[in-house]
């Protein structure tokens, strides 16, 4: 898809007659964060406990690899050392994961679909920045082809250091992700819903052809 | 039927002890898919937590009044499959509403939730949504044909479309099973049951590999919720029906279940043996043996 393809024009139907279409409107949805939703806590102090346990126990991963680090995953979830005990799945669709991991250097290509990605997850979603590339660029800091910060585009929850960091330390990096959603700071959604323009001005700085709507639910 | 309203609450408190059935069964078997794997596998309790987690997601995204209702669909089949069949035989509680036809109706509420699926999967509009749709109902399509005439076959033996009739007739002894008295009936039902419990080889429909989940692609959060206790019901469901139909029913819950988990490994074993067919080899594999099987077990009633 081209930047021309999204662009409002008038087209002839099948039976000849001029219809317009605006192709952002008519195939995603223009709205933006809902700040109600993104923040809404149960107002049982119980409840919410309960179910930030259930969140940080149940932790499906969007199976979506973006750099050398997804090699990683492969012995994370096989029999050597095996994340399923601890809840962690793999999701092969991003409307029913909870965790992305961003799994290494960040090319300015991929970051499009990550961010479509990270935006079509439901709330509250998490992001795990695997690899020195993720916080400051790494090997690649230099490079005219990668980002250097993730969280300049997509607010972080834990970083896993290390080139590449070995299952174990993914694993700790599991732990302490779910640490911080137990005791309800696993909010990254909500800082994005938030400081929704800021992330919008920083990820359109480096997105050179933006062709999406800025927001895709 | 004479329905009491005491009926009610027995009935849901059989449908919550199939439920809870059904999803430390679902646990089990995928801990013992991991042993075999040699991994430790899921915690058995773990189906528990992502429902939980499901129901507690804060996103509610909808495309529409189909898409809303797939899953109620999807459940509400699963549902009417325990309601209306006898789980334990004799039982003045958990007969549910069983009546004298009540087969019938089951057939009915076997397709129900895979048609209401695929409306609210193709309003979804994920393009793997709607292939997934096609593969799966004409998959189901053709697993259903030799499964209707093992049914058949059954209804014509004991001349009856009551699912407690059927039982009755088994009683008194395992060799007055279906599975001894028409073995036929039994394999062809047995082969077809294979197309309907979403496991290898005939699981391309949800395959994550090819077609990231097929139809539930875009169902998350509470959707997906409504879907997964549909998950734990209905096999349970279509296990009963099994146990109740071919393999003489259950006088206890003990025996049900342990029926209904034994019948429920079959589709798990030949999972866990045979690779993944495609669309087209597994129409034509139950166009092959369950169909003919299924039509000599017709004939052989008929003129044996």
């Amino acid at each position: 898809m081209s930047l021309e393809d999204i662009k409002k024009r008038t087209v002839l139907d099948p039976d000849g007659r001029e219809i317009e279409i605006d192709p952002l409107k008519d195939y995603y949805c223009a709205a933006t964060p809902d700040m109600k939703m993104e923040h809404h806590k149960s107002s049982a102090w119980v409840i919410e406990k309960f179910a930030n346990w259930a969140r940080s126990e149940s932790l499906w991963i969007l199976a979506f690899g973006t750099g050398c680090g997804a090699i990683e995953m492969r012995p994370l979830m096989t029999p050597k050392y095996d994340a399923y005990r601890f809840g962690i799945q793999w999701r092969a669709t991003p409307r029913q994961s909870n965790v992305f991991i961003i799994s290494g250097y960040m090319s300015i290509k991929t970051l499009k679909r990550a961010i479509r990605a990270y935006e079509q997850m439901p709330s509250p979603k998490y992001v795990l920045g695997l690899g020195s590339c993720t916080i400051n660029g790494g090997m690649y800091w230099d490079s005219y082809n990668t980002i250097n910060r993730l969280d300049h585009y997509m607010p972080v929850d834990v970083y896993v250091v290390g080139c590449m960091p070995r299952p174990e330390s993914i694993l700790s990096g599991f732990d302490k992700l779910k640490q911080l959603i137990k005791e309800g700071k696993g909010e990254g959604a909500a800082k994005y819903a938030t400081d929704f323009k800021w992330y919008k001005k920083n990820q359109k700085q480096i997105i050179k052809d933006w062709d999406m709507p800025d927001y895709n639910w | 039927m004479i329905f009491e309203p005491i009926q009610i609450p027995w009935t849901i408190l059989g449908l919550f002890i199939v439920f809870n059935v059904g999803l430390i069964l679902t646990g089990t078997v995928r801990k013992i898919g991991a042993r075999v794997g040699r991994r430790r596998g899921i915690r058995i309790y773990q189906p528990y937590i992502d429902l939980v987690k499901n129901y507690a997601l804060r996103s509610n995204f909808t495309h529409g009044m189909m898409f809303y209702l797939a899953p109620v669909f999807r459940l509400s089949g699963g549902v009417g499959l325990i309601v209306f069949m006898p789980l334990i035989y004799d039982s003045v509680h958990f007969s549910n509403f069983s009546f004298a036809g009540d087969a019938i109706l089951i057939m009915y509420f076997m397709f129900f939730g895979t048609l209401g699926m695929a409306l609210g999967a193709g309003e979804g509009g994920v393009p793997f949504s709607a292939i997934g749709i096609s593969r799966g109902l004409s998959q189901v399509t053709a697993a259903e044909i030799p499964l209707i005439l093992a049914f058949l076959a059954v209804f014509i033996q004991t001349e009856s479309f009551s699912i407690t009739e059927i039982v009755a007739a088994q009683q008194g002894g395992f060799l007055n099973w279906t599975l001894f008295t028409n073995p036929l009936a039994t394999a062809t039902a047995m082969l077809a049951f294979l197309g309907s419990m979403m496991r290898s080889p005939f699981d391309i429909v949800l395959a994550p590999q090819e077609i990231p989940i097929g139809p539930p692609t875009e169902f998350h959060s509470s959707f997906l919720g409504v879907l997964s206790t549909n998950r734990a019901v209905f096999p349970m469901a279509k296990t009963i029906l099994y146990v109740n139909l071919f393999f003489g029913g259950a006088t206890s819950w003990p025996e049900l279940i342990l029926k209904s988990f034994l019948l429920y490994m079959w589709s798990v074993v030949v999972g866990t043996i045979y690779p993944r067919f495609r669309t087209e080899q597994s129409i034509r594999w139950f166009m092959k043996y369950p169909l003919i099987l299924g039509v000599i077990t017709i004939l052989v009633l008929q003129f044996g």
